[in-house]
């Protein structure tokens, strides 16, 4: 069965607090997951109370306010801090999003941060994406052709099938989607999950590429592709406002119509 | 150890090249089952109301009878997908979700042979 006990070393504890200085007017407190492979310990959660006046606007900002001059223990993913390399995705107060383009001011009080759900943790918030990445992979994520490419052009393409991968292109594969989908959580397995499938229809809806058939052949599988119950929580979280739901569909009724 | 890559764990033993018409027919069925379960609410409210000679009378109907006949293949076949699909979600062993798969499929065919036995003895027999 799905297991729906928690595996050891799994409840959590009541961490530290760590105070806003003294003379602090403007104070917001950040609960953040905190887990330490090598400690042998159950996995707690850190309060820090921050001043406001003297920390940037977005979730990132404050993590790496904790980070610089609180606690320099707290380990977590981040790069671009602007929505393109997808490193800090997190669960913040119940919804997995890229923690820099979140503005602190869009929670109501306290922000509680979690790394992603339902993945091994590597430590505080940094999950072990290893098998999110190898199915990505496992889709040929590149152009396949059979004609040469031509000697003196790129390979063209109009402006209407161009536009056909708006929508798609800009996935940066944070993973939020995937990792909020319950499908995900009970057959990642096997099932691509959300983001895997957007990135799969991305090169079936490619007018460019010469591989759609056997790209098809590939996802038509009853837990690949056919896990996906239409739940929408990819849609609804995705940081960059797009609909890996709708990608699945179209894949669907790609394998309907060549029935 | 486990030495395997992750790109071949997460490749697995390939694509099963099949699924397409299981849900495509989950969505058939649930399609035809919007109209042919009005026939079925009458035949419920005849049971429920009606004298038992009216009620067979309404179901020897030939349009009918093929009605409910048609509803009985069409929710039966529909059930037995969905709980299929329920299953293989939920039950993560692989020997235990087989004969789940098969004891599901099964009973919904015993089912569905009983009820259209039922229909056939109420209107031949009466």
């Amino acid at each position: 069965m799905a297991e729906f006990t928690l595996p050891k070393n799994s409840v959590l504890t009541e961490g530290k607090t760590f105070k806003a200085p003294a003379d602090a007017k403007n104070i917001r407190r950040f609960e953040v997951y905190r887990w330490d492979p090598d400690s042998g310990e159950n996995p707690r959660v850190d309060s820090y109370e921050l001043d406001m006046d003297d920390c940037g606007p977005m979730v990132l900002d404050a993590i790496l306010k904790i980070k610089n001059d609180i606690d320099s223990t707290l380990t977590f993913r981040r790069s671009c801090r602007e929505g393109v390399c997808g490193s800090c995705a997190m669960n913040v107060n119940g919804k997995n999003t890229l923690a820099c383009t979140k503005a602190i001011d869009s929670y109501p009080d306290t922000i509680k941060i979690y790394p992603l759900p339902h993945m091994s943790v590597v430590k505080d918030l940094v999950p072990d994406m290893t098998h999110f990445y190898a199915q990505y992979a496992s889709i040929k994520p590149w152009i396949a052709t059979q004609t040469p490419a031509p000697a003196d052009t790129e390979r063209l393409q109009s402006k209407e099938d161009r536009a056909k991968l708006d929508g798609l292109y800009e996935c940066v594969l944070c993973a939020c989607c995937s990792t909020s989908c319950p499908s995900y959580w009970w057959n990642s397995e096997r099932y691509l999950g959300p983001a895997v499938l957007l990135q799969a229809y991305r090169w079936l809806a490619d007018s460019r590429d010469e591989n759609t058939g056997a790209r098809l052949d590939e996802l038509e599988d009853p837990f690949k592709l056919y896990r996906c119950h239409t739940i929408m929580n990819c849609t609804d979280t995705c940081p960059k406002g797009l609909n890996p739901a709708k990608a699945i569909a179209e894949t669907k009724k790609l394998l309907v119509k060549r029935q | 150890m486990d030495f395997r890559t992750p790109l071949a764990k997460a490749l697995g033993i390939g694509s099963a090249k099949a699924g397409t018409a299981h849900w495509w027919m989950q969505r058939v069925t649930a399609v035809a089952l919007i109209p042919l379960t009005l026939p079925f609410i009458i035949l419920l409210k005849l049971c429920i109301n009606a004298p038992y000679r009216e009620t067979v009378a309404w179901l020897a109907e030939p349009l009918n009878t093929v009605c409910i006949t048609a509803w009985i293949l069409a929710v039966f076949y529909h059930s037995a997908l969905g709980l299929q699909v329920v299953i293989e979600d939920y039950v993560a062993k692989e020997g235990a979700k087989i004969i789940a798969v098969w004891a599901v499929n099964l009973s919904f065919l015993f089912l569905a042979l009983a009820a259209l036995l039922a229909v056939l003895r109420i209107i031949l027999v009466g």
